[in-house]
């Protein structure tokens, strides 16, 4: 593997772990949005906050890191696809601060009125920020952005691909947080809850399912290299996600709740880099690879350095936390 | 925040000239807010930790019930400020590459490896703040303190490599132009280069002194209305040493910061000392203006300029007319901040330095409410110094936005003057996560004095009155 195609796979780990971490607390907000009113949805929206409260920070960093690594080891494809992105990854950026903000001052709000203007903003930014970011994808795939950055700020993310882009992102975010939501409950033992988000989420999983294969057929037409990719290099990709698809399905229908969170997990794992793997070895497809994108290969060395560092000093305690937040002890304070 | 520089900085420029891009103005005002408001959240995020961790470690060795209670409330505090934190800095790292596409496409690759180890740090320490967040009663206690160590270690790292990407936008190094074209890339010299330590020392220090005269000021409000105990002195006085420390090592650190300025940027220089001509020696020049090339309103000191400026009673500090007109900062806007930062930091300095010695002397100044007003004070100060003296080494690096080699207009994106929406609807969102955070926080302080301690969620009327 060459230098640059090292940093772009660390790069492409990043999103995908954005994907399923991020994800899953983004689709929390759909979950939030849809519990009810104040009454019936408080039990659901404090599973929320407790789910979701230690681990978002770290789990957005995702983000940070993803862009940051973008634009240090491949400067001049990071640059053009902020210019002619602009408008998507703005309105991403104002979901992500009402969100994140409206989280914090949620959880403690004094009085009720204040809480609910709070959730709503969370809630309803939760959504619309993957699907925005969901655009960003479905552009670069479906080669919308030039190289020098020129590109449309309209039609560059307002077009089929970028759009199911978008769609699935907010799908696949509900379904992960479904998902966990549901097996947090469980191990809270709020057998009510349980019951209740075991039906949404099994309504969430088949209609994200549906998204995603159906959306293969505008796929193949308005992007020809990603919907070759998909079916070729990536179809096994394909394959493993729904077999994953499939039996997180299965499980949570068992109620099985504990052993539906992996194959969830590799479910969306494996649509994402089926998207990377499909579109390789482009960086913005048709215009620039990844290897005539690469910056100076001694700060690509020093990337690998960092990512190196990462795996050492991030992952274990990132284990950890997550570790913590899934246990029985956590779920029963 | 919207400081008055600011504002000024707005009205000043509102011209811009004919060659200017129309983009360039509102991208800078825009990045001016973003980064002004998120560097005083940065500053709790560098500083907070360790002062939590002195409260923590209190509480447990000496078991303090008080320093418990205090530790655990700036932690739910600190959850509040990290978490607006995070995504202010957010809107930074998607402003680099929105607003500055010719900065980050011709340098990404020379500035970015700091940015990769900020990163790295900033995921540690939002790792660890969960853990510690969520770890209350639910881990050893031994174990628990522990957690906010990595915390103040990493605050620390990400202030660095932040810091010294900007000081290499002052001191640029670690490349070659040939031909046109940017080549010889050294990313560790730009992580090491000269210029980043003592910026980040100046950084650091002036962080501890945001944070900790801000948090200090809470508890001086709450003596002044009347709570004299000692859950509130304790709440004053482990920050108030922080900020006092911070304090009197400030002038120090900013001095030596400021040697050889002459040479780095010495169009910066002269617009700190408002030096229009080269005087020899120079005065110390407080205040002024310049209005047409003539300097209005200054109070000057003689040879004092030279002295502090130069190191030197006979060195002047070469002046404005020794620099050619296009690569002029806006000087009344450098001057002022600059000034604005050195007299807050000054003030601030004496000011602890008298209630030390007081205190040594056996007098008590905390029993004194004008010591306590001054002492509420010092938060919001500590901040417009910190706001003043990010305008003035950026407002006075312009017009480049690389010293010497990018000018800020090549970097810009290619915007209309559409972009001053993009200002107006951040300054508003800006503006309610303001008033969002105040509200959120004046609330959980009026419920834990009211004697709650767990502030559950009110997300309904009943789950509300079920929960302890």
């Amino acid at each position: 593997m060459s230098l640059e195609v090292a940093v772009a796979a660390a790069m492409f780990a990043g999103v995908i772990a954005y994907a399923v971490l991020g994800g899953a607390d983004f689709g929390s907000g759909f979950f939030d949005l849809t519990a009810g009113d104040s009454r019936r949805g408080a039990e659901l929206r404090t599973l929320v906050d407790h789910s979701i409260g230690p681990v978002w920070e770290a789990n957005h960093v995702w983000l940070i890191y993803v862009l940051v690594i973008w634009w240090t080891g491949f400067p001049e494809s990071f640059a053009a696809a902020m210019s002619t992105l602009v408008l998507p990854l703005l309105l991403a950026l104002l979901g992500i601060v009402l969100r994140g903000a409206s989280f914090a001052f949620r959880k403690y709000s004094a009085t009720l009125g204040q809480a609910r203007m709070f959730g709503v903003i969370f809630a309803v930014s939760s959504i619309i920020t993957p699907f925005f970011l969901g655009t960003v994808a479905g552009a670069i795939a479906s080669g919308r952005v030039p190289a020098d950055g020129a590109g449309d700020r309209w039609s560059s993310w307002l077009n089929p691909t970028a759009v199911v882009g978008g769609v699935i992102a907010v799908g696949t975010c509900a379904f992960l947080a479904g998902i966990f939501l549901v097996a947090d409950a469980h191990r809270s033992r709020l057998t009510r809850l349980t019951e209740d988000l075991r039906t949404r989420a099994l309504a969430v999983g088949l209609a994200t399912g549906a998204v995603v294969f159906a959306a293969v057929v505008p796929i193949l037409k308005d992007a020809p290299v990603l919907g070759d990719g998909l079916t070729g290099r990536a179809a096994p990709l394909v394959v493993l996600s729904a077999v994953a698809g499939v039996a997180t399905m299965v499980l949570l229908w068992r109620r099985r709740y504990s052993a539906a969170r992996w194959p969830a997990v590799v479910a969306v794992a494996a649509v994402v880099s089926g998207w990377g793997v499909g579109q390789y070895p482009w960086l913005l497809v048709g215009e620039v690879t990844i290897s005539e994108a690469a910056g100076a290969p001694a700060t690509l060395q020093g990337l690998l350095v960092a990512v190196g560092l990462a795996v050492v000093l991030v992952l274990p305690p990132l284990a950890y936390l997550l570790r913590l937040t899934q246990s029985e002890a956590w779920a029963n304070h | 925040m919207l400081t008055p520089e600011l504002v000024l900085d707005a009205v000043v420029q509102a011209a811009p000239s004919a060659t200017e891009p129309a983009g360039l103005l509102p991208a800078r005002q825009q990045m001016a807010l973003s980064l002004g408001w998120h560097i005083v959240l940065a500053c709790f995020g560098v500083a907070f930790p360790a002062m939590i961790f002195v409260m923590h470690l209190r509480g447990i060795r000496r078991q303090d019930a008080n320093a418990l209670t205090l530790a655990q409330r700036w932690a739910k505090v600190s959850a509040v400020l990290f978490a607006i934190g995070a995504v202010s800095g957010t809107v930074l790292s998607f402003e680099m590459g929105v607003l500055w596409p010719g900065l980050m496409g011709t340098y990404g690759d020379v500035l970015g490896l700091p940015f990769a180890f900020e990163g790295l740090a900033f995921f540690l320490e939002a790792i660890f703040l969960g853990i510690y967040l969520y770890g209350w009663g639910r881990m050893p206690p031994g174990r628990h303190v522990l957690m906010v160590l990595p915390m103040a270690l990493t605050g620390i790292v990400g202030a660095y490599c932040v810091v010294a990407v900007n000081a290499w936008m002052n001191v640029p190094t670690g490349f070659r132009i040939a031909g046109g074209e940017v080549t010889d890339v050294q990313p560790w010299a730009v992580l090491f280069n000269q210029h980043a330590f003592l910026q980040f020392a100046h950084m650091w220090v002036g962080a501890y002194m945001v944070a900790g005269f801000s948090v200090a000021g809470v508890y001086a409000v709450g003596m002044l209305r009347g709570r004299r105990d000692s859950h509130h002195r304790l709440g004053f006085m482990v920050p108030f040493v922080f900020a006092s420390v911070a304090a009197v090592t400030q002038p120090f650190v900013g001095h030596v910061l400021g040697a050889g300025l002459d040479e780095r940027q010495p169009a910066k220089l002269a617009a700190f000392e408002l030096a229009e001509t080269t005087e020899n020696p120079s005065p110390l020049r407080l205040g002024g203006v310049l209005v047409d090339g003539e300097v209005v309103g200054a109070i000057d000191i003689p040879v004092l300029g030279s002295l502090i400026a130069m190191n030197s009673p006979d060195e002047p500090v070469p002046g404005l007319d020794t620099i050619p007109e296009e690569d002029r900062p806006p000087v009344n806007i450098t001057h002022l901040a600059f000034q604005t930062m050195v007299g807050i930091g000054t003030l601030l300095a004496a000011g602890v330095a008298w209630f030390w010695m007081q205190r040594r002397r056996g007098h008590d100044l905390l029993r004194k409410k004008w010591f306590l007003r001054a002492a509420a004070a010092a938060g919001p100060l500590a901040v417009i110094a910190l706001e003043a003296g990010w305008v003035a080494t950026e407002v006075g690096r312009q017009p480049w936005v690389v010293y010497g080699v990018m000018r800020t207009p090549e970097a810009v994106g290619d915007y209309t003057s559409a972009l001053w929406w993009l200002l107006g609807i951040s300054t508003v969102i800006y503006t309610a996560m303001t008033v969002g955070a105040v509200v959120v926080l004046r609330s959980m302080a009026r419920r834990w004095r009211g004697g709650e301690t767990d502030l559950p969620s009110p997300y309904a009327p009943e789950a509300q009155e079920a929960s302890r």
